[in-house]
């Protein structure tokens, strides 16, 4: 005979031996509050303050955000705001890209709340501020994919991030879009903040529609998900993401459109099954109309999309000419409402979508990528970063990434804009390589990297005219004249990060 | 190769970025405009551009047209001899009524000629705008032997006839055979009218196919996107490519035999149908259906 009462003092014996304590079940007492009442007593669901102060937070350290909020973003200023108020210095702030909105960070640079920033890009004022040398640490610049690499390998350490969401529920299940009433904002995938969630030390949810557990299908999961915050609005939502994008009309953007798509139809990876990502730009969105037509009439379908995925990708997902969708950003609001219902639209992080050193990441299956420069050299780098008055004015985005690991990457760039020349000498900062670019399309001609030489012929063989890169420089000084070297300083600036973790460039402050 | 002008492109001369880039499109012709697109203001301004955009912008092979201000103007001299001078292939006359007026432009573009050494270069057409005009078309056709073409301008005529442009067009298809009859008696090109309405591309596209049933050689258009539409109407269909290959492969056979008769499939070919063989060909080669080498 052997009962629970008889074997007490077994266990008493046992548990000691294994230096562990008897259970007690007046420890943990049942629970018996109803279930929609319970979650709402969760204890990640503090306020922004608490957060901060709960996260262990601390002097020097790096703090992170993502810019699915495009220019409607509140969670960046939001945040910087209260660390200033509560006395923070010297924080290093890690976001996947800075835009014009965030401006007010320039005078919490001045008064040292911000000593360091990473991102992939800088616009407006700030990067005004910042290109004349307004930090004395430069700006670390990464791609998507060599940011999602560098959190990952811990070489971008995140102390505690700050993560803005259309819903969460009280545990810290969110997503990039609510499926509740109160649906304030929506921006679809969460592919940039899905790196930091996991990797991050803490981890903070602000949102502005806290729903109802389980927030299911989830994004970010509650297992990586320290503290909850309820704001009134994480962001401007006809800036976060409009209807879908526009058509262009301006046909010197149709024109480099046709010429795209003629590229992509004649390059010999448009085959059944293959795959592509294109830009937001008005060629690029432009192009995928006249691949449409051509998929249709040579009965060919696409096996994915990806990238930042647009209402036009969406689109022909929805006619069965491109089976799946790998969306790591949602472009429009076309675009996130799909991801929020379709389950073929898949959401990736940064990492799945284009990191160097994961050979599963989505950029090394893909065929072809159209992309945007502001400026070509005639040795095909291309600057996307800097513009050619020495002010950073872009970002790198995925530029790299998808050039690097696409078996065919096409820049489309006019030749001119305005009397700013996009084919030149020298970029005036090396962001992607030439050897990753293999063909640049602009309204004078087309250039193909001398390294693809069968693109070159097939292209020709099309009808296509080619020409040598120089000559389109050539063309560019002839019509605009050369232009007076930029009146840059000494001090960097900024550094530009290889996607393998190597330095590629700098960029110096200018007068 | 007898010269296409499926399309001719307005450009006004006072937009230096419209005017650099306009050839890009593929436009058969681009007409610089220093007429209605300018204003008074602007006239001299204007004209000075034109000029320097004809000398110094490679422009390949497009066929560069200046629409002038009128000679009872005091701006029709100046034009004449600033585009003269730089060079231009035609010069087109606005609201032209009467041969006399297609007479007194000649004369001033030979006195700008005879000082350049270069008498002859410069070609005319003329816009027939109003109801005189299309009572004169042949008389305007045949005024000079400089004349390449006469074009309908559309919007002036219907004011004139006391009327408003409808889409069906019925209006003005009086104007519009009337034109296509003068030209092509007097051996020169007939050009139709601008159509504006750039979000309506799909009656843009009647249009096109009205005209080109009623003969004209090609369309007058104010935007790059109209050409595309212009030149696949405009494109011949793959059977007639077909004969019309059949029927220069013969010219070419007869000519290998030192024989003046033609003959395809055992049937003699007369000259009429030779001509619309060549356009045919042309028009397959413009369109990039046939290239230059597969008819050589």
């Amino acid at each position: 005979m052997s009962n629970i009462k008889e074997r007490k003092a077994m266990v008493e014996t046992v548990a000691q031996k294994m230096g562990k304590s008897v259970f007690n079940e007046n420890v943990a007492p049942k629970v018996t509050t109803p279930r929609m009442e319970y979650q709402k007593e969760s204890s990640k669901v503090v306020s922004l303050q608490d957060a901060i102060r709960l996260s262990g937070l601390k002097d020097g350290m790096t703090i992170s955000f993502h810019h699915h909020f495009r220019g409607g973003d509140k969670v960046v200023n939001m945040v910087v705001d209260e660390l200033a108020k509560m006395g923070f210095k010297n924080l290093h702030v890690a976001a996947s890209s800075l835009q014009d909105v965030h401006k007010p960070l320039i005078e919490h640079i001045k008064n040292g709340v911000i000593t360091k920033i990473s991102t992939s890009g800088l616009r407006g004022e700030l990067a005004n501020e910042i290109s004349k040398g307004l930090m004395d640490e430069p700006v670390v610049f990464r791609s998507h994919g060599g940011r999602g690499s560098a959190i990952a390998t811990g070489e971008l350490h995140i102390d505690v991030a700050f993560l803005g969401a259309p819903s969460s529920d009280p545990l810290g299940n969110a997503c990039g879009y609510s499926r509740s009433e109160n649906a304030k904002s929506i921006c679809g995938s969460l592919g940039y903040a899905l790196p930091d969630a996991q990797y991050a030390d803490k981890v903070v949810i602000i949102t502005d529609d806290l729903v109802a557990y389980p927030n299911t299908p989830n994004s970010i999961s509650e297992r990586n998900v320290d503290f909850v915050v309820v704001v009134d609005s994480v962001g401007d939502s006809s800036k976060i993401a409009s209807g879908a994008i526009r058509d262009t009309k301006n046909p010197r953007d149709i024109l480099l459109a046709q010429l795209a798509a003629k590229v992509i139809i004649n390059s010999g990876y448009f085959k059944d099954g293959f795959s592509i990502q294109t830009g937001s730009g008005g060629a690029s969105l432009a192009a995928v109309k006249f691949i449409k037509d051509e998929m249709i009439k040579q009965n060919i379908k696409a096996s994915f999309a990806l990238g930042g995925i647009t209402s036009h990708m969406v689109q022909l997902h929805q006619e069965g000419l491109i089976e799946r969708l790998i969306d790591v950003q949602s472009f429009d609001k076309v675009a996130a409402e799909s991801i929020k219902t379709d389950p073929m639209h898949k959401e990736v992080s940064a990492n799945e979508y284009a990191s160097a050193d994961e050979c599963g990441s989505a950029t090394h299956y893909l065929d072809m990528v159209i992309l945007s420069a502001l400026e070509v050299d005639v040795n095909f780098n291309v600057n996307v970063l800097v513009g050619s008055d020495g002010i950073i004015r872009g970002a790198i985005g995925g530029h790299p990434d998808t050039a690097a690991d696409s078996a065919l990457s096409i820049i489309v760039c006019p030749l001119l804009r305005g009397r700013i020349p996009c084919v030149v000498d020298e970029v005036t900062t090396l962001i992607t390589p030439g050897s990753s670019i293999d063909v640049v399309v602009t309204e004078y001609g087309i250039a193909v990297n001398p390294r693809r030489p069968e693109i070159a012929q097939r292209l020709k063989e099309a009808g296509l005219k080619i020409v040598d890169i120089k000559e389109l420089k050539e063309k560019a000084d002839k019509m605009i004249g050369k232009a007076a070297p930029l009146p840059f300083k000494d001090k960097v600036v900024g550094v530009v990060m290889n996607r393998d973790g190597s330095v590629l460039d700098v960029i110096k402050n200018i007068g | 190769m007898q010269r296409l002008r499926r399309t001719m492109m307005f450009v006004p001369g006072n937009n230096p970025a419209m005017m650099q880039d306009a050839f890009l499109y593929g436009p058969d012709s681009i007409m610089l405009d220093l007429e209605d697109s300018v204003t008074m203001a602007e006239k001299d301004a204007a004209r000075l551009l034109v000029h320097n955009a004809l000398k110094t912008i490679d422009y390949g092979n497009t066929e560069m047209v200046v629409r002038i201000n009128p000679l009872n103007t005091p701006y029709g001299k100046k034009d004449i001899e600033a585009v003269v001078k730089a060079g231009v292939d035609v010069i087109r006359m606005p609201k032209t009524e009467t041969a006399d007026e297609v007479r007194e432009v000649e004369a001033e573009i030979e006195k700008v000629e005879k000082e350049l050494g270069c008498l002859g270069r410069t070609q005319i057409m003329a816009a027939i705008e109003s109801t005189l005009g299309v009572v004169n078309a042949y008389e305007i056709a045949i005024a000079s032997k400089r004349m390449m073409g006469i074009a309908l301008g559309a919007e002036d005529y219907c004011a004139n006839l006391k009327t408003q442009r409808s889409p069906e067009g019925n209006e003005l298809l009086l104007a519009r055979q009337t034109i296509v009859v003068a030209a092509r008696a007097a051996g020169i090109d007939a050009l139709d009218t601008v159509y504006s309405n750039l979000n309506d591309m799909e009656t843009f596209r009647k249009e096109v196919e009205l005209i080109k049933q009623l003969g004209f050689d090609g369309k007058s258009i104010i935007n790059p996107r109209q050409i595309e539409i212009v030149n696949e109407v405009f494109a011949p269909k793959q059977k007639d490519i077909e004969k019309a290959t059949a029927i220069i492969a013969a010219i070419k056979e007869a000519e290998k035999r030192g024989s003046g008769v033609i003959a395809v499939n055992g049937k003699m070919v007369d000259r009429p149908v030779v001509i619309r063989a060549q356009r045919t060909i042309n028009l397959a080669i413009a369109s990039g259906i046939l290239k230059e080498e597969d008819i050589l």
